[in-house]
C-alpha cells in the first residue's frame, strides 16, 4: 500500500461519518436500526446498561448471533472484543465483521496490554478519554478512535469531557515547538511520531466519534457540534419507549446537527421519553467502564 | 462543499454523491423528502456518484435490489467484492486507489463509455454529462486524482453550454 493513500482500515471508518452506529442484541433489532438509517450495527449480547445490571464478566458476543446478525444486514456490522484479548479478535476476523471494537463495555482480558491491531485485516476501533490515550491506540493500529463515555448511564458528561480534553490537548499540541512537543509527548504518554502528525493536521490522524451515554437527538448534536464525526447509541435507543422513533429521531438529528430547527422537530418525533440515566457519582469507582484500559 | 437541503441545490454546478453506505443514504433521501428535488438537479446537471453514489445512479440494483436514480443505463451489485475484509487497493488510470465494501457493474448499456477496467468489470464509466466510479480517488493525499479532473472538465463543458 502506497504512502499517498488513505488506509483500508480508516477508509471504511470515512465512509460511516455524519451516521448513528446502533447497538443491537437481536436481528430483528438490526433490521430496525438499518431501516430507521443506521449507517452501520454493533452486534452485541447485552446493550452496556444490561451488562452494568447483570454484572459478572462480559465477554465477546456468540458467533451464531454475530453472524445472523450479519446475514440481515446489508451496511457494515461491528462486534465488540475484550481489551488485550487477541484471540476473541481472531474469532470475529474470522467470522468476517467489518470493524472490530476492543472495547471497555466488556471486562477487560489484560490489564498490561491491548491488542497489537497491526496483525489484523480487519479494522479496529477503540476508546480513549484523551490525546495520549487516543495516540497510543493509534500506534497499536486502530483505524479509528470513539470517546470513552461512560457507557450504559444516559448520561452524557464524561463523552463531553473526553471529547472537550482531546480537543483542548490538539489545540495545545499545534501551537509547540518541536522541543515542547517532546516535552507533551512524554507527559501525555504518546508517540512522538503520532504527536507530530497531530500538530500537522490539527486533528487525530483517523476520524474521531463520540460513545457512551448519548440517549437524545440533543446528545448526539451536542456531540457533532463538538467535532465528533459520527455518533454510537449504545442503551439509548432499544432501551427507549419507542426504539424505531428514537432511533429516526437520532439518525435526523446527528445528520443535521448543525440545524437546530430540524434538531428539534427530531425531539418532538420521539414518540416516548429517553432511557433513564445515571449519574456518574452514583457508580462505584471500579464499575465505571471508562476506566478500563489506559 | 455538503449540500443537503433544496434551498442549497441550486448553488452547486454538479454533484457529487459520495461513498457511504447505500442503504442508509437511500432511506435517508426519502425519509428528508429529497428524492422529487434531487431527480430535477440530475437531469439539468453532471452528477458523479462514488461507490455508493454509482450504486444510486444505475438504472438495475442487485443484492439487493433497491431503488435508484436511474441516471446511468447499468446494472450494479452491491459489495460485489464482499465485506470489509475483500477491501483492497489497485492502481486505475496509473493512480492509486481505495475499494470500499465496493459495487461491481455487471452490465451496461452500449452508449457507456467505459473508461477504466478491473478485474475485468468496469469500475469507472461516464454517460453523458455522468460518471459513475465503484472505487475511492479522494481517499488520497495525492490530489487531484484523474477522475476529479474528468469530472471538472464535464462540469465546465455543461457550464458553458448553459452560457447564452
Amino acid at each position: 500500500m502506497g504512502a499517498n493513500i488513505i488506509d483500508l482500515k480508516t477508509g471504511l471508518a470515512e465512509m460511516l461519518k455524519g451516521g448513528v452506529i446502533m447497538d443491537v442484541v437481536t436481528a430483528e433489532q438490526a433490521k430496525i436500526a438499518e431501516d430507521a438509517g443506521a449507517v452501520a450495527v454493533m452486534a452485541l449480547e447485552r446493550v452496556p446498561s444490561d451488562i452494568r445490571k447483570a454484572g459478572g464478566v462480559a465477554r465477546m458476543s456468540p458467533p451464531e448471533l454475530i453472524e445472523e446478525i450479519m446475514k440481515v444486514s446489508s451496511i457494515p456490522v461491528m462486534a465488540k472484543c475484550r481489551i488485550g484479548h487477541f484471540a476473541e479478535a481472531q474469532l470475529l476476523q474470522e467470522i468476517g465483521v467489518d470493524y472490530i471494537d476492543e472495547s471497555e463495555v466488556l471486562t477487560p482480558a489484560d490489564e498490561q496490554y491491548h491488542i497489537n491491531k497491526h496483525g489484523f485485516k480487519v479494522p479496529f476501533v477503540c476508546g480513549a478519554k484523551n490525546l495520549g490515550e487516543a495516540l497510543r491506540r493509534i500506534g497499536e493500529g486502530a483505524a479509528l478512535m470513539r470517546t470513552k463515555g461512560e457507557p450504559g448511564t444516559g448520561n452524557i458528561v464524561e463523552a463531553v469531557r473526553h471529547m472537550r480534553r482531546i480537543n483542548a490537548e490538539i489545540k495545545k499540541a499545534t501551537n509547540m515547538d518541536e522541543a515542547e512537543l517532546m516535552g507533551f509527548a512524554k507527559d501525555i504518554g504518546a508517540p512522538f511520531e503520532l504527536l507530530k502528525i497531530v500538530r500537522e493536521l490539527g486533528k487525530l490522524p483517523v476520524p474521531n466519534f463520540a460513545a457512551g451515554g448519548i440517549a437524545t437527538p440533543a446528545d448526539a448534536a451536542l456531540c457533532m457540534q463538538l467535532g465528533a464525526e459520527t455518533v454510537f447509541v449504545g442503551s439509548g435507543i432499544f432501551k427507549s419507549d419507542n426504539p424505531d422513533k428514537f432511533a429516526k429521531a437520532i439518525v435526523k438529528a446527528t445528520a443535521h446537527y448543525d440545524d437546530p430547527a430540524i434538531v428539534l422537530e427530531a425531539s418532538k418525533e420521539l414518540g416516548g421519553v429517553a432511557m433513564r440515566g445515571t449519574e456518574i457519582s452514583e457508580i462505584d469507582e471500579p464499575m465505571r467502564m471508562a476506566n478500563r484500559g489506559w | 462543499m455538503a449540500v443537503k437541503t433544496p434551498k442549497h441545490f441550486a448553488e452547486v454546478d454538479g454533484f457529487i454523491l459520495p461513498g457511504g453506505e447505500s442503504t442508509t443514504m437511500l432511506k435517508l433521501i426519502e425519509r428528508f423528502d429529497l428524492w422529487d428535488a434531487l431527480s430535477k438537479e440530475f437531469a439539468q446537471k453532471p452528477v458523479w456518484g462514488i461507490c455508493a453514489g454509482s450504486i444510486l445512479l444505475a438504472e438495475t440494483v442487485t443484492s439487493p435490489e433497491q431503488k435508484a436514480f436511474e441516471i446511468i443505463p447499468m446494472t450494479v451489485e452491491r459489495n460485489g467484492y464482499g465485506r470489509q475484509l475483500d477491501s483492497h487497493t489497485a492502481e486505475i488510470d496509473g493512480y492509486e486507489v481505495s475499494f470500499i465494501r465496493a459495487p461491481v457493474i455487471k452490465d451496461v448499456a452500449n452508449d457507456i463509455e467505459i473508461k477504466a477496467s478491473h478485474q475485468g468489470d468496469p469500475v469507472w464509466v461516464a454517460h453523458g454529462q455522468n460518471m459513475a466510479t465503484t472505487f475511492h480517488p479522494e481517499l488520497t493525499f495525492n490530489f487531484p486524482s484523474p477522475m476529479h479532473k474528468t469530472f471538472v472538465n464535464m462540469v465546465s463543458a455543461e457550464m458553458l453550454k448553459a452560457r447564452p
